[in-house]
């Protein structure tokens, strides 16, 4: 029970003392706003953030199904061959180390539509989570088991059906878990790039017009509402997983 | 029902984990490989399963080829169960393998976990059940296709004792009812003397089968207490150490 409490009164406290400092120390609001004024922003115009909001989590969910269907597709198609295998790993590697920042850029000039644009950056940071755990969990199985489906005659397709795919779909939530949090990280930073460059929905381009603007109650209230999205998604996601999981009998 | 004529096989890394083994497998046979680690006796069970090709030498079926997919069960040390799939889903799998629809294998699903004494455990998960009965899982999966052939690697090592005993006893009696061909490999002296008829004694580096001693126990009843029973005990064991020399 105190467990549970304690991070939200943690927070309460850090919020109480946070306020307390920014009033007695004077420090003025363009540079530290106290949660207060934060809040005050924020209701001077929720819809305006909120529309930004959800701008960049449709961003982020197209993203993050496409880096699922395709992270998931081509870890099978490597699974299943070995040629596959060679041909397309170093390029996942090379795409996980690629900088998003360094090829944004490149990417919002070449694609033009900016909504696909955004879409593609943030598909690039949450594909390879998703691609390198299933591609683990295809290979989970103990080779006993493989043995065992060999030796009754089990062919590649019905060994991937009834071996490989089920005992990587653990992995794949898990994948899923950590690119939903990649795919927003990769929106935003997108649409920081794109931001500068004229495209104006998200709430990436709410946090550096606030900055321009020394509105830094705005800006935080727009990179709360940031922190909020994650966590949700966060949670969200590990939901999802440990509800399939239950339903895929893992009780 | 099988010759193994002078079989070798030699890993690509080098080892050289079988040289010149000959064996004659009998129908009906209860037969140990017995001998320490690295001395062969899994690489010899994976030839006789098809899961591994010797180098040299060859398995000669009686049958003039080996045996169908399902004619030969196979298990192993840890009970590999599906983890998702109940008991009964991880029987079913040799079936479902073979082309069967989960009405159709029923009954054979049934027959195999009662046999192994889980009637009533259908549903549940490996992860409900404890190691032996995870065993008994998977010794029913073995059995499932009633295999004329059946092939154990140490499945009874990871046990504790009381559990190990119990299902030595339950495999003998299977055995004794489904007349199958066992091939059982062990490091076990006690082990092979319970459950064999016949021992096959191994030594490692390289490989090779040393000599064979036949059980003069009565087969099917507990014969730990009898004095005969010890005195196998003791005749392996020496046979072993001599072996080894």
């Amino acid at each position: 029970m105190i467990l549970r409490v304690a991070p939200w009164l943690f927070g309460l406290l850090a919020l109480v003392g946070w306020e307390l400092t920014v009033r007695l120390a004077d420090v003025p609001v363009y540079i530290i706003p106290g949660p207060l004024a934060v809040l005050g922003a924020f209701a001077a115009d929720p819809a305006g953030l909120l529309v930004s909001l959800a701008s960049t989590l449709t961003v982020t969910f197209v993203a993050l199904l496409v880096a699922a269907i395709l992270g998931a597709s081509m870890a099978i198609a490597m699974a299943s061959s070995r040629m596959a295998q060679a041909a397309i790993q170093p390029w996942a590697v090379a795409l996980q180390v690629t900088p998003l920042p360094a090829i944004a850029p490149l990417i919002i000039i070449w694609v033009g539509d900016p909504f696909t644009s955004l879409v593609v950056c943030a598909t690039i940071v949450a594909f390879f989570p998703l691609f390198a755990n299933t591609a683990t969990g295809l290979a989970s199985p103990p080779p006993e088991l493989r043995d065992l489906f060999q030796l009754y005659g089990a062919g590649r397709w019905k060994t991937m059906l009834l071996l490989r795919l089920p005992a990587a779909l653990p992995y794949f939530l898990s994948g899923l878990r950590i690119s939903g949090g990649l795919a927003l990280v990769g929106a935003v930073v997108a649409e920081l790039v794109a931001g500068s460059g004229g495209f104006t929905s998200g709430l990436a381009y709410r946090i550096l017009e606030a900055s321009f603007r020394l509105e830094m109650p705005r800006m935080f209230a727009a990179l709360v509402l940031l922190a909020l999205a994650g966590i949700t998604i966060n949670h969200g996601l590990g939901a999802f997983g440990r509800r399939v999981l239950r339903r895929w009998g893992d009780t | 029902m099988l010759t193994i004529a002078h079989v070798g096989r030699r890993f690509p890394t080098g080892t050289e984990a079988l040289r010149d083994a000959s064996l004659r497998l009998e129908t009906g046979d209860f037969v140990a490989l017995l001998g320490p680690s690295g001395c062969g006796k899994s690489t010899l069970l994976r030839l006789i399963a098809g899961l591994d090709r010797p180098d040299s030498g060859a398995l000669i079926w009686d049958a003039g080829q080996p045996p169908d997919p399902g004619d030969t069960g196979y298990v192993f040390q840890d009970a590999t169960l599906l983890p998702w799939a109940t008991a009964a889903e991880n029987v079913f799998l040799p079936l479902r393998l073979r082309g069967l629809s989960r009405d159709q294998a029923q009954p054979a699903i049934a027959e195999a976990l009662a046999r192994v004494g889980l009637t009533g455990f259908e549903n549940a998960r490996p992860r409900q059940l404890s190691g032996g009965m995870r065993m008994r899982v998977s010794i029913a999966r073995g059995l499932v296709t009633k295999p004329r052939l059946l092939l154990m690697d140490e499945p009874f090592a990871a046990l504790d004792e009381f559990t190990r005993h119990r299902l030595q006893a339950d495999l003998v009696a299977m055995q004794a009812d489904l007349g199958c061909t066992v091939v059982f490999v062990t490091h076990s002296i006690y082990e092979a003397a319970f459950l064999a008829r016949r021992i096959v004694l191994m030594t490692p580096r390289p490989g090779r089968i040393a000599r064979e001693m036949t059980s003069p126990l009565t087969h099917g009843q507990d014969t730990r207490l009898d004095p005969a029973y010890a005195t196998l005990v003791a005749a392996i064991s020496q046979a072993m150490e001599a072996a080894l020399q």
